[in-house]
């Protein structure tokens, strides 16, 4: 079984803020992240996808063809929003990278060509980043 | 289950020297890390938490809980420290970063209490790293 990885980035900003918390509460629990102009992050995305080469390109997959499922299917959605307002699949969700990451999972899921989407990590910053593998799944 | 992944930076020094081992064999061994004097690194160090994001939050942990728990128990302690210095951590064992990892996973998994902590995975330079699950833990 041969892991492969491919890589994209997206910029896009965000805010926390839970409508059922008071003001007090949203400043307490989520901090400078409750600025509600938003800040923004340089998201990294990895997309590791697992299979076994085919025999006659050596290839698990079109490379080609999972840039293009992963412009389309993520780089339209978050690259340079603001996903508070434009992400409508995080509606009702606190947009954190948690919450990204299990809603990218959802877009990409049966989408990837040729082999099986084994995880995904989402850097919010080089120094913290949230790893994800599907369903309940330990890995 | 969503796995969140916390970089940190420490410095330290150490000597691979083990008393088990005669003066040659600690050279043979260890080469120029038995340097008597020691030598140091810049340290990174991952922490792995793992938990279900909570619906009110969107969260997997506090982050500024973790920052707290892992500066005092782990940052403070060995931030420029001499490692074969600190006895609690190492008694008789060579701080090598293995022993490092395993020390800082267990002060973790037993301090920290919001949430499991999966894995630390240490850096000792750019070009080695060290990571421990635990002896139950298993890799993905």
């Amino acid at each position: 079984m041969i892991y492969l990885t491919r890589k994209i980035e997206f910029s896009a900003s965000h805010y926390y803020w839970n409508p059922e918390f008071t003001p007090e509460e949203n400043r307490r629990v989520f901090g400078k992240c409750a600025n509600r102009h938003g800040h923004g992050h340089n998201y990294v995305l990895e997309v590791t996808v697992a299979g076994e080469p085919d025999p006659v390109t050596g290839m698990v997959l079109d490379m080609k063809e999972l840039k293009q499922i992963l412009e389309r299917e993520v780089m339209e959605v978050f690259d340079h929003k603001f996903i508070n307002q434009e992400v409508s699949q995080l509606d009702g969700k606190i947009p954190t990278s948690e919450n990204i990451a299990c809603i990218i999972w959802t877009l990409l899921e049966g989408k990837v060509p040729g082999g099986r989407l084994h995880h995904i990590r989402l850097y919010e910053t080089p120094d913290l980043f949230v790893d994800y593998y599907g369903g309940n799944a330990a890995r | 289950m969503i796995y969140l992944t916390r970089r940190y930076r420490f410095s330290a020094s150490h000597r691979l020297h083990s008393p088990r081992l005669s003066e040659e064999e600690n050279q043979r061994v260890f080469g120029k890390c038995n340097n008597p004097g020691g030598h140091g690194h810049n340290y990174v160090l991952e922490v792995t938490v793992n938990g279900k994001p909570d619906p009110k939050t969107g969260m997997v942990v506090d982050l500024a809980q973790l920052d707290r728990f892992v500066g005092e128990e782990v940052l403070e302690r060995f931030d420029h420290a001499y490692l074969n210095a600190d006895a609690e951590s190492f008694g008789d064992k060579v701080p090598t970063t293995e022993n490092l990892c395993i020390d800082i996973f267990h002060r973790l998994r037993a301090g920290f209490v919001a949430v499991p902590v999966a894995r630390v995975r240490l850096e000792e330079t750019s070009l080695n790293s060290f990571e421990y699950r635990g002896e139950e833990g298993r890799t993905p």
